[in-house]
């Protein structure tokens, strides 16, 4: 069967001929362009995000009271927001769509669209993706699908608000919610993302195992790269189920079938079951290459190798593969067995070793490093920093004595944004202004970062630990105007704070827009290695690397963490160098 | 900048090692069978969970739907993956003739397999088995047609898109773009057809006949 089948042979060397301006950055094959075309794509769906959730903290804080009617209120329509008061069919559509929107339209392709396309071939040694016309067919089909969810907003009815969890019958049967059009609008744009993610996967699964360059084992593979590749498998096995019960949930809504209705025979728990069978791989896929990429930032940024890379990357194998257990642990209050919920918590709670095993060697990475608090260095710690109290509020909702306490309320809020914005936003903007350089070979600016990674990591925090506290004195999640609570209401200061502080956190967030934007024209010019890291995208390509990657193939001697290494002259050690490597002549852009 | 270095500290690697040792086609072919796998286990598994929570509400095998000519069907679909092979293996020792005689024998099976659920399908419906609540009268109740409908349509599909993309293959063998060195498209649709097989034997025996 080893026949030589010509689709197989590497194009080992750069394609140097000139391609039209369409081809390489609107419809590219380059993994890189398409990195760069999601990263964009993303980071516009992340502002959209954060201005839905800034529509919720405005009513939150001033529920109903036309004294302080919302500001610009009047640009929407007054089936949305009537003189200036948010109307509760519209929070209950923000709720649905802040969620969706930053799970599947910024966060994860964030995580994943960018950072899997732009890193993997070029921390592989690789030319390109194995597909790369597959490659361009994901991004294009993740576009339209942002386009579609986003029409939702524009049709009678409004957007779907039955929650980004779409539970049924309140999904499943438009009269209940009021929403015909924006909720099918909601699951087409759903399936077709579907779509994208499984091209992503097969084409990133199918490149880490077939297109390293020589010498680059299993085990000398940079942490990034691995976490993509275990999330590649949770996206390939996990999105096809989500697929299957979205499609489900549409046939229910427009031909008339019966899964999901109970009147009919339907099982509304069949959803529930299947959404989080699909949904709890989903929050490690939100999280794993998060920690891959912070694995790289504090190796770098500690000069020291990382502690324990193999149990690193067994630790993400068996967070991956233990996820695929605990999905009940979102269901404690759907009447199940309480034998069945005991097993749920006690898989969920073994999550906690192999994370706690990453957080201590993060811990001990740092031990007595030589640390450089560069901006991409002070967003991984606060990972770190963040996710452990994330983790923490974990154990407390994996608990399901506990969970009939906190369940569906502001302590389970907290406990999501700490590990999806504490910890996957960190990480990301890590990543971001880590791998910046090499995108688009400027440097971003580092007071602009540091301002930006301080009023973001306080105002995070002003904004989501007192939510513990709401959660815990019984404030519901998704509740439109708590006051109509008699113990609620003593909390109206706490909520304006709450939503003052996450006013100026969101506004902190344009200042990185300003950074990001502004350095693509005037950022200081990036030599190749601007952090001295070891892996090949630094040490074998330039910043940026041209299409095709590298002029030769790579061959890779060791791991990508060799810092500080007794035996090189330098304090790193590239994977591609022979010999004992001499030190770098170019500067350090170390703070 | 290294490529010199080829005796040092490599593993025993080399550029073609580092991988499964099967080309990427092949490699994402499987991958992607993988995912297609978890997709029709999220139907079946529905359609398992249901039925055992409402045994009364799906008829008895034989009761609604004709037991023997979906036999027959499946029969042809395994004749189908027969041909497949056939094909395959001539390409392998390069007989153009057989290689397009095989694919567009496999091609039309593929074909009439379609044509037989399309008449099944306008039977049953004719008769009452209806994928909706609206209009259903058959044996059972609406979530017998809703699981029926959805997982033989989607396998079906997947049988048509099995379908155009033998074609293709076939216009490109008719064009002489197969040789005994390259065939992947061959065999990668052949992979994609035995497992659209595979997920029928399972469908037909879970759903006609259990």
């Amino acid at each position: 069967m080893a026949t030589t089948l010509t689709e197989h042979a590497p194009h080992a060397d750069a394609h140097h001929h000139e391609l039209s301006f369409v081809r390489k950055y609107i419809f590219s094959e380059d993994h890189k362009i398409i990195g760069i075309q999601f990263l964009f794509m993303s980071l516009f769906f992340l502002l959209v995000g954060g201005l839905l959730a800034a529509i919720m903290r405005w009513q939150l804080a001033y529920p109903t009271d036309a004294a302080n009617p919302l500001p610009g209120g009047g640009l929407f329509p007054e089936t949305m927001v009537n003189n200036g008061i948010i109307l509760p069919e519209f929070y209950n559509s923000a709720v649905t769509m802040h969620g969706t929107i930053m799970i599947f339209f910024a966060i994860m392709p964030l995580l994943v669209g960018v950072f899997a396309n732009y890193l993997i071939p070029l921390q592989i040694g690789a030319p390109d993706m194995a597909f790369p016309k597959l490659n361009m067919a994901s991004f294009w089909t993740a576009f339209p699908a942002g386009l579609i969810m986003l029409a939702g907003f524009f049709v009678e009815g409004g957007h779907s608000s039955a929650g980004w969890t779409q539970y049924a019958p309140l999904s499943a049967d438009p009269e209940w919610t009021g929403v015909y059009a924006g909720q099918r609008l909601w699951l087409i744009s759903m399936i077709i993302l579907g779509f994208a993610s499984l091209m992503g996967a097969v084409n990133y699964i199918t490149t880490v195992i077939n297109m390293r360059a020589p010498g680059m084992t299993w085990f000398r593979i940079p942490l990034p790269t691995w976490a993509l590749f275990i999330t590649a498998i949770l996206i390939l096995l996990a999105i096809p189920v989500l697929t299957g019960a979205l499609i489900m949930l549409l046939f229910d809504q427009t031909i008339g079938t019966t899964f999901f209705a109970s009147a009919t025979g339907g099982e509304p728990l069949l959803w529930q079951h299947m959404f989080w069978f699909f949904g709890h791989p989903e929050v490690y896929i939100l999280i794993l290459p998060g920690m891959g990429f912070v694995s790289e930032i504090i190796a770098a940024g500690s000069r020291k190798p990382i502690f324990g890379y193999a149990a690193m990357v067994l630790a993400i194998i068996a967070i991956a593969f233990i996820g695929w257990l605990v999905w009940g642990h979102h269901m404690f209050q759907s009447g199940m067995n309480p034998m069945l919920g005991m097993s749920f918590m006690v898989t969920t709670m073994i999550i906690a070793v192999p994370s706690a095993i990453k957080v201590f060697n993060w811990l001990g990475t740092m031990w007595r490093g030589d640390l450089h608090f560069h901006t991409p260095m002070l967003h991984a710690v606060a990972f770190v920093a963040m996710f452990v109290i994330g983790g923490l509020s974990g154990v407390f909702v994996a608990s399901t004595p506990v969970d009939i306490f906190l369940h569906d309320t502001y302590f389970v809020v907290a406990h999501i944004h700490y590990v999806l914005f504490g910890g996957s936003l960190f990480a990301i903007f890590g990543a971001i202004t880590f791998w910046y350089p090499k995108m688009f070979g400027r440097m971003m600016n580092s007071t602009l970062g540091k301002i930006h990674f301080w009023l973001t990591l306080i105002f995070f925090n002003l904004v989501f630990f007192p939510m513990h506290n709401l959660g815990i004195a019984g404030m519901m999640r998704r509740i439109y105007d708590f006051t109509q609570y008699e113990y609620l209401a003593p909390f109206q200061g706490l909520q304006l704070f709450i939503s003052w502080s996450a006013f100026v956190l969101i506004g902190a967030q344009f200042i990185f827009a300003f950074n990001f934007l502004y350095s693509l024209f005037r950022g200081e010019k990036a030599p190749q290695n601007p952090w001295h890291a070891n892996s090949l995208e630094w040490t074998a390509a330039p910043s940026p690397p041209p299409h095709g990657n590298f002029a030769h193939t790579p061959t890779v001697y060791r791991g990508p963490y060799e810092y500080s290494h007794p035996d090189t002259p330098g304090d790193y050690w590239p994977q591609n160098e022979p010999g004992p490597a001499a030190p770098a002549p170019e500067p350090v852009y170390a703070e | 900048m290294t490529t010199h270095a080829a005796a040092l500290d490599r593993g025993g690697m080399d550029a073609t090692e580092v991988g499964m040792g099967v080309y990427n086609m092949k490699l994402g072919m499987w991958v992607f069978l993988l995912s297609e796998v978890m997709f029709f286990t999220s139907l079946i598994g529905s359609y398992i969970i249901l039925r055992s929570a409402h045994p009364d509400m799906f008829a008895q095998p034989g009761e609604v739907l004709a037991v023997n000519l979906t036999a027959f069907n499946t029969f042809l679909l395994i004749c189908s993956s027969v041909t497949m092979v056939l094909a395959f293996a001539a390409i392998e020792r390069g007989d153009q003739a057989k290689l397009k005689a095989w694919l567009i024998a496999t091609a039309l099976i593929g074909m009439s397999f379609l044509g037989v659920q399309v008449y099944e399908y306008i039977q049953l419906s004719s008769h009452g088995f209806v994928p909706s609540v609206e209009g259903y009268s058959a044996a059972g109740a609406p979530l017998y047609g809703s699981t029926f409908y959805t997982m033989t349509g989607f396998h079906g599909f997947h049988v048509f898109v099995g379908v155009l993309a033998l074609w293709y293959l076939v216009i490109q063998a008719f064009r002489g773009k197969y040789t005994v060195a390259n065939h992947g498209a061959v065999e990668i649709t052949g992979l994609y057809w035995h497992f659209v097989d595979l997920v029928w034997i399972i469908l037909f025996t879970i759903v006609y006949l259990i």
